[in-house]
């Protein structure tokens, strides 16, 4: 366990971490302001890398595809909005559970006849590529700074626009109280809209930053929708800031533990039984927060207020 | 002919005795029973084995009912069970101990104790937290099972044979096996059912529609919510034990988490609130998987907009939609009750009646008013597409609510 490694992996955690806030934050604020789980948010940071590939493919031009990919993924979150989620904020979360899940179903599957089973790679672009110097001996990757200072700038500017602007307002207030923002005459369907679309968005651009460095596959989205939801969960619904903590301990936790749990283990255990608790323990890591963070708070550690 | 009459009168006045619910599950356990049969006539086993998986995966659905639809919980890693139970039995029985007497014990054992640390915890969580957090034990299961090395990991466990019971292998003939799984299945429908007209099922019922009513009462939500909880998961238990037995292997995918949404659809499609809403569910869920995964790979692309649309327009499921249109027309009395209601108070109050029957303004209690009003908006607005899409049932519940009203003023 040498400390370049411990560095190197905690970069990778803050990395990881950012992606599931970009995913996270999205999901919390739909959660919170509109009271609607939406599953199918994974399928839209799949549907980010997607659509930045292609449009690479087509341009050839890598900061010209996330530009385009934006907008693609917004629209796209829009077109779902309208058509489906839309008729699903009066039900129940069942039904709610039960609808998106048919839209994962549908839409990792049609990516699957679009663009084919097989994983796309994407390069990294020119001037993001290469590595810098960290200390002696130990560098990292460009590339995995950007999306660390990419995520941080979009973590900032949303923090600044839930604060201070008037639609942020209004995104507080419903995330508080949607049925009194309602009442109060504003324009509940059109806040809800822009909601989602930025949700939607915020997804799509994560799945655009790992497009060059993961492989891009049908699936994509399940993993890390479930990561967000823990994220969201431990953070407290409706909370962003709460999101961007527990986001960063999740992407943290969970790649350390996955560099240093058997290591540890080693430790106290013999070598055998580390390796072999070892990968469960790491994998489990996460949840285990998750339970715990609830059976200590049962609404997260930054509950919005005025939610039970 | 005398003793034919009378076996047939007996039968008749049995039936009348059996529930609506009774009634259909007794007439989908017959169906159910019908492929060994075909399959004699025609040939191969390949409806016996279907059916197996159907019967399999209604107990593992009737297991889920009992949280989702009666006691509110909505568990979203129910799969969990499913897998705990087959690798229970299989884990004993990779250790030469597959026997009736160890492995069943076994099974139900491991999932009830999981049930039971898991539940400890998950319980005291409510809504969506709750589907968060069984998520969550769902995934700890899975990733545990990748990890037992000495029993597979990732690929999983190949059971030695299937369970022996008495020390033979009776399990082994397909026709034994697939009555075992429906005997087990109708023992899991009746002690369900029973379990809901109890005394526990019904303090089970009435936390799910006014907990603080409850409590004021005396009842403590928690014990009652974490026995609902461990006698579901033991039950999946069960099936998770079937299911390792009729493909003798278990691997992590029996808890993947998409698992577990599926045995929601199952449960959603059927119809909560009834029993036999989930097996049909089950049926209908299985078969639709079986047929359109023949007509095309990329079936899931038919079978995710079908889930969205039973959503939009089929509420309460397949189980909902036969309510609605065995329910009928409205009997001129209650049409009459009906119409004096909304003349007399308006449809403002009739649409609080009818939102009051389906327990929306206890969730939106918080602006009482301005909800009410609004959901009476949506009533007028929408009292059309009702009429059309099944909503004699809603006028029904409006209607009887309109005469038990009147009869309550009267006294």
């Amino acid at each position: 366990m040498s400390t370049s490694l411990l560095i190197v992996q905690f970069f990778n955690g803050l990395q990881l971490g950012i992606l599931l806030f970009l995913v996270a934050a999205g999901l919390t604020l739909v959660f919170g302001v509109m009271d609607f789980i939406n599953l199918a948010h994974g399928v839209q940071y799949m549907l980010g890398a997607y659509f930045s590939v292609t449009l690479y493919r087509i341009t050839g031009s890598f900061f010209a595809s996330v530009l385009l990919a934006l907008p693609a993924s917004m629209l796209f979150g829009l077109l779902l909005e309208v058509l489906v989620f839309r008729h699903l904020y009066e039900r129940d979360h069942l039904e709610q559970v039960l609808a998106t899940f048919g839209i994962i179903l549908f839409l990792n599957q049609g990516v699957k006849i679009v663009w084919g089973a097989a994983p796309l790679n994407m390069p990294i672009p020119d001037a993001l590529s290469g590595s810098v110097p960290l200390m002696d001996g130990l560098r990292y990757p460009v590339y995995r700074f950007a999306i660390i200072g990419a995520g941080v700038a979009v973590a900032v500017a949303l923090y600044l626009f839930v604060t201070s602007t008037r639609i942020g307002m209004l995104v507080r207030a419903g995330a508080t109280n949607a049925a009194m923002v309602s009442a109060l005459g504003v324009d509940i369907k059109r806040l809800f809209m822009i909601v989602f679309g930025f949700g939607a968005m915020l997804a799509g651009f994560a799945g655009v930053m790992v497009a060059p460095i993961l492989s891009v596959e049908p699936g994509m989205g399940d993993q890390i929708l479930i990561l967000a939801f823990v994220v969201i969960v431990i953070g407290g619904i409706g909370s962003i800031r709460g999101a961007f903590v527990a986001a960063v301990l999740v992407g943290v936790i969970d790649t350390l533990g996955r560099s240093f749990t058997t290591d540890m283990l080693r430790l106290f255990l013999s070598p055998s039984a580390a390796r072999a608790i070892g990968p469960a323990l790491a994998s489990m890591a996460i949840y285990l927060l998750m339970a715990v963070v609830l059976a200590v708070r049962p609404a997260g550690l930054f509950p919005a207020k005025g939610r039970a | 002919m005398a003793t034919a009459r009378s076996i047939r009168d007996a039968a008749a006045t049995a039936l009348r005795t059996l529930t609506f619910d009774q009634r259909m599950a007794a007439g989908l356990f017959a169906l159910m029973a019908l492929p060994p049969l075909l399959s004699s006539v025609l040939g191969g086993s390949y409806l016996i084995l279907v059916g197996e998986r159907v019967m399999i995966f209604a107990i593992a659905a009737l297991s889920l009912e009992l949280l989702v639809g009666v006691s509110g919980l909505v568990s979203f890693g129910h799969a969990a069970f499913l897998g705990v139970g087959a690798y229970g039995a299989g884990i004993v029985a990779s250790h030469g101990l597959g026997t009736l007497a160890i492995a069943l014990p076994a099974a139900l054992g491991a999932a009830a104790l999981f049930a039971l640390t898991t539940g400890a915890i998950a319980v005291r969580t409510r809504g969506v937290y709750f589907i968060m957090i069984t998520l969550a034990f769902g995934q700890m299961a899975f990733f545990v099972a990748t990890s037992l090395a000495p029993y597979g990991g990732d690929d999983g466990l190949t059971w030695p044979t299937r369970t022996l019971v008495l020390g033979t292998r009776i399990l082994k003939s397909e026709t034994a096996f697939f009555y075992t799984a429906l005997a087990l299945l109708i023992g899991t429908y009746v002690l369900v059912d029973r379990l809901i007209g109890s005394r526990f099922g019904r303090v089970l019922r009435g936390l799910t529609d006014n907990e603080m009513r409850m409590q004021a009462m005396g009842f403590t939500p928690y014990p009652y919510r974490l026995a609902a909880y461990v006698i579901a998961g033991t039950l999946c238990g069960l099936a998770g034990f079937l299911l390792g037995n009729q493909a003798e292997f278990v691997s992590p995918a029996y808890m993947h988490w998409q698992r577990s949404g599926e045995l929601i659809i199952m449960v959603l499609l059927g119809g909560t609130g009834t029993l036999y809403g989930p097996i049909l569910g089950t049926l209908s869920f299985l078969m639709l998987e079986e047929t359109l995964s023949r007509l095309t790979e990329h079936w899931k692309v038919i079978l995710g907009p079908l889930l969205v649309l039973v959503v939009l327009f089929a509420k309460g499921g397949i189980a909902g939609a036969i309510r609605a249109w065995q329910g009928g027309s409205m009997t001129p009395a209650q049409l009459i009750a009906l119409q004096a209601l909304v003349a007399r108070q308006g449809m403002h109050a009739a649409a609080h009646l009818w939102c009051r029957s389906r327990m929306e303004l206890r969730q939106r209690s918080g602006t009482l008013a301005a909800s009410s009003q609004r959901v009476a908006g949506e009533v007028a607005a929408r009292w059309k597409t009702y009429k059309v899409v099944g909503g004699r049932l809603v006028v029904r519940v409006l209607a009887g609510m309109a005469l038990a009203v009147d009869r309550w003023r009267r006294r």
